[in-house]
């Protein structure tokens, strides 16, 4: 499986750490909300198909990314780099479908 | 500054450490393996929309201007540059107190300056195969359009984290944590064993 770096370019996955699930929402630190964070640390899609994910170019540039993977086919069909503004990879997917 | 003692230095049951020709080098010497022992090797990072500032910065001090693009660099073979990183770059200088010149230049509202003279440790690979060696250890493009002269590439091999500049035709610079030079020293001694090997 290859992941193109938007920084390094293609490379092995071997250079890559899965950092979880992309869809999760941290709460604010000081929330008190458990329902919001039960969501954060267990709800999971777990989607047979694309699947939004975190993933670190550790042994690379060690950027933080976000990959749009297919569960099924390990296809990769967005990377993106995970600072700014982090919807940017749904949106990109939804884009991609329309 | 302390004075550095290499981690290369040879021991007495280590002939690769030792200079001088090993290998299959009846046929000729294909690879040049040395340490370049740089005074200075530098890490800087500008703060989110700092870059171009950083940039400036490195010109101003080591007069080496950097191309546009991911991992561009460039190098007058006394002083090197490189981008191994978004908005991060690994400066070098054969001279000690690089850090202190960038001291001024990089202010706290531009970014940073990390001296890693003394954590790093560079080696170079010069020569006809120094590409097809390099290919065996790591899962990148070496060929020239793909990596052009100057440029930097950060990659591992197995869990050795190195950091790559192509400062010539055939001839790359790899900076290694200077804890694991030595293993890494003797597996490039031995992936360059059948192409015949120097040590210089
Ligand atoms: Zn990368």
């Amino acid at each position: 499986m290859l992941i193109t770096c938007p920084y390094c370019g293609p490379r092995d996955v071997i250079e890559f750490t899965y950092q979880g699930d992309g869809n999760r929402e941290r709460p604010q630190s000081a929330s008190q909300d458990l329902d919001a964070w039960n969501a954060y640390v267990y709800d999971r899609l777990n989607p047979a198909g694309d699947h939004n994910e975190i993933w670190q170019h550790s042994g690379g540039c060690r950027a933080h990314l976000r990959v749009v993977r297919n569960t099924l086919t390990h296809e990769i069909s967005s990377v993106a780099f995970a600072r700014g503004d982090h919807k940017s990879v749904a949106r990109h997917k939804t884009e991609g479908k329309s | 500054m302390v004075e550095r003692q290499s981690p290369l230095e040879p021991a007495p049951l280590e002939p690769e450490l030792r200079t001088g020709s090993h290998g299959d080098f009846e046929h000729g010497v294909d690879v040049i393996l040395s340490e370049t022992r740089p005074g200075s090797i530098l890490q800087l990072a500008a703060w989110p929309g700092q870059e171009k500032e950083l940039i400036s910065g490195i010109r101003t001090v080591t007069g080496l201007a950097l191309p546009d693009g991911a991992g561009a660099g460039s190098t007058d073979g006394v002083k090197s540059v490189f981008g191994f990183a978004p908005g991060k770059f690994t400066v070098v200088d054969e001279a000690e107190g690089l850090a202190s010149a960038f001291a001024n230049v990089v202010t706290p509202d531009i970014g940073t300056v990390t001296d890693l003279s003394h954590g790093r440790t560079a080696i170079r690979i010069a020569g006809p195969k120094a590409e097809w060696v390099l290919a065996k250890f790591f899962a990148i493009d070496f060929a020239l359009p793909a990596f052009p002269v100057g440029a930097g590439r950060s990659t591992m091999h197995h869990d050795v984290f190195a950091q790559i500049q192509r400062t010539g035709a055939d001839q790359f610079d790899i900076y290694v944590f200077r804890s694991f030079a030595r293993s890494f020293w003797k597996a490039l001694c031995h992936a360059s064993e059948e192409v015949g090997y120097e040590v210089q």
